[in-house]
């Protein structure tokens, strides 16, 4: 299929059509905040910015038990209890309209995680496979972003199904997967015609928009050359309040942590988001912290995306760029300025 | 002398006996102050003051436990340093104050209302009462007055309460404070007041950006929301247990909140959490005629004990 114009009248529609076979999620207004929610006719849809929080929860909720168990009497010998348990798993068809590319792209780095040789998460698969993502291209970039630092780009398809571009009047959207095009066949959609030509100058405006991104190809050695420098990651690290905003409004952060919560007999295994500011993250059982102060916490976050993880998978850093971390800081902690200090601080120590 | 320049001439007078000077830089992106932790000279002549600069800046004392710290406040900031000494949680000798008049900060999302987003921001001037701001390509004049934080409308004490250095000229005007924002949302009808918190907590993440960003929220990492022991709380992302955690902060925080807003500015999700606090503060008001941080000799009505308590009518029922 070849890409096609869908007149801005005409997404509801389409959306309405959507919802019909699928969770349809969505950009809503909510007090001060844009947050994905299901799709409701007659509800506002801004997509002229980026959401406060990524769709990150459509795949990965924030909270999802994993299996409810019950512990019972065996009737035949009452000394004897045994536990049954149900397993769970979330496997609603669903789609995300109106997310950024940043946003669907930060699956990818899960992906590595949750679907590998080493290990298999079927709870984040199950989810995954169901999950289509129609990606809003950016026309305009952010003073926080910086997708064109990290390997991609305003208009990247990667980890999208459907990519539109946002032209006069409507969109232009072109097909990413197989999937993507079934969703398209749904729409109201009119030939692109020289419609297609307006996205391309869109697509070209925004990445020049963005400006020439540094070369971090260094950063990786540069980190792990910094890992016992304390003074550089005190330093970098003061004004951060050790919360968790930075890590749960972030397309690519993974962690989870897994709870009984258990009332009488009964109770769920919850998984939830976790994140490495944390003091309890890394918490023993024996009582040791390995990361006992924020400058030790930080350095994981900073050092996680753009040096461990990228050594463990092919370079790829665990970052899309989308700046949620920058603009939600509580204290504007800036990565994109850590990583440039860690780069030029081990080049003056060399 | 400009302000800002007799305040770093100041604080480089005081450096050499101190391990920190805690202040503001400029951010990201024109619209964002930073905290700035001055070690050295060149540190402090990246020093700024504005109406940009709105964190408090106490927030950081007790995280600095046993180094000699210097900090700027405003008048607002100050109060969380006197409160934060009241309850002995700092050594006087430890800490040193650089006082501040203050004439108001910004709410970074009544801007964000005004000109429909702050994702680009080129540039931010004060003129006088004005902010100038051009941003996606369109100038823009704000009155400080529309942009000011709502605490900033209430303030009453607009210069530093405690210092060990003031700079500046006090500011003589204070406003009341009558609590009506608290009063127009008890207006509502309980159901109506229920279903606003609903949707609220709804997209609470449970980041504790709230709690971290609090002055006197000083249990940080043996926090009940996460604790396994005791395990008062679940690890559910339900309203039920959100609302539970705002609840225990709010309570923990009776009589000794200052007001300052961090927990509300924090909320990476804009939940309006000073409304609750304010709400145990009109009553801490009314019960105790108290006002936290405002006097550092003061012991506060949580930590004391009265046999006969003015405004409480033990045994009139």
């Amino acid at each position: 299929m070849a890409a096609k114009y869908l007149k801005k009248e005409n997404l509801v529609s389409w959306l309405q059509t959507l919802a019909k076979e699928r969770l349809t999620l969505v950009p809503r207004r909510e007090g001060d905040a844009v947050v994905f929610r299901p799709f409701a006719p007659g509800q506002d849809i801004p997509l002229d910015q980026q959401a406060t929080t990524p769709p990150k929860a459509a795949v990965f909720p924030q909270c999802e038990p994993l299996l409810a168990f019950k512990y019972a009497k065996d009737p035949e010998n009452p000394g004897k209890v045994g536990v049954q348990v149900k397993e769970k798993l979330g496997d609603t068809p669903s789609v995300v309209v109106g997310c950024r590319p940043c946003d669907a792209r930060g699956f990818l780095t899960f992906d590595r995680v949750y679907d590998s040789d080493r290990a298999s998460d079927l709870n984040y698969l199950t989810r995954r496979r169901n999950t289509l993502f129609a990606t809003l291209a950016c026309d305009e970039p952010a003073s926080t972003c910086f997708c064109n630092w990290v390997g991609s780009g305003p208009a990247d398809a990667e980890g999208s199904d459907i990519l539109m571009v946002p032209v006069e009047g409507g969109f232009v959207l072109e097909p990413v997967t197989e999937a993507g095009e079934k969703l398209m066949e749904q729409a109201p959609l009119e030939d692109a015609g020289d419609k297609a030509a307006l996205a391309e100058a869109v697509k070209e405006n925004a990445a020049k928009a963005l400006g020439e991104a540094p070369d971090l190809s260094q950063a990786r050695e540069k980190l792990l050359s910094l890992f016992d420098n304390m003074d550089f990651w005190e330093g970098v690290s003061a004004k951060c309040i050790s919360c968790g905003a930075c890590t749960y409004l972030c397309p690519t952060c993974y962690c989870f942590n897994i709870t009984d919560e258990q009332s009488g007999a009964e109770g769920v295994r919850l998984r939830t988001w976790d994140n490495c500011m944390s003091y309890l993250f890394t918490m023993e059982a024996s009582g040791h912290n390995p990361r006992p102060t924020k400058a030790h916490r930080l350095k994981n976050r900073v050092g996680h995306k753009f040096s461990y993880y990228p050594d463990i998978h092919d370079g790829h850093i665990a970052c899309c760029g989308c700046g949620r971390c920058i603009k939600s800081c509580p204290s504007s902690v800036d990565i994109r300025q850590i990583v440039l200090q860690a780069i030029a601080a081990s080049a003056a120590s060399e | 002398m400009e302000l800002l320049d007799q305040l770093k001439e100041k604080i480089k007078e005081r450096l050499p006996e101190l391990d920190v000077v805690i202040g503001w830089e400029q951010g990201f992106d024109p619209l964002h102050a930073t905290p700035l932790f001055m070690r050295t000279e060149e540190d402090v002549d990246r020093l700024v003051f504005s109406p940009l600069c709105v964190h408090n800046l106490a927030s950081h004392l007790t995280g600095l436990k046993g180094k000699k710290v210097g900090i700027v406040v405003k008048g607002c900031d100050s109060r969380s340093v006197v409160e934060l000494l009241q309850e002995k949680l700092l050594v006087r000798e430890d800490v040193t104050v650089f006082g501040l008049p203050c004439t108001g900060v910004v709410s970074l999302k009544k801007i964000k209302h005004a000109l429909g987003g702050l994702d680009k921001v080129a540039s931010a001037e004060f003129n006088g009462n004005e902010l100038k701001v051009s941003a996606a390509g369109a100038a823009r004049v704000l009155p400080l007055n529309e942009i000011a934080a709502d605490k900033c409308g209430r303030c009453q004490y607009h210069n530093a309460l405690l210092s060990d250095v003031f700079v500046g000229a006090p500011v003589e005007a204070a406003a009341e404070d009558n609590y009506a924002d608290v009063e127009a949302f008890q207006a509502k009808s309980p159901q109506e007041q229920a279903a606003y918190w609903r949707d609220a907590m709804q997209r609470c993440l449970r980041c504790y950006a709230c709690r971290n960003a609090c002055p006197m929220c000083v249990c940080r990492d043996h926090c009940v929301a996460q604790s396994r022991e005791p395990h008062w709380m679940t690890q559910q992302d339900t309203v039920q247990e959100k609302w539970f955690f705002q609840m225990i902060h709010a309570l923990h925080l009776a009589g000794r909140c200052t007001e300052c807003g961090e927990c509300e500015r924090a909320c990476p999700v804009g939940i309006p959490l000073l409304l609750l606090k304010r709400k145990i503060n009109k009553e801490i008001k009314e019960l105790f005629d108290y006002q936290a941080g405002t006097k550092i000799d003061a012991t506060p009505p949580l930590l004391s004990f009265k046999v006969e308590e003015e405004n409480i009518n033990e045994r009139g029922w």
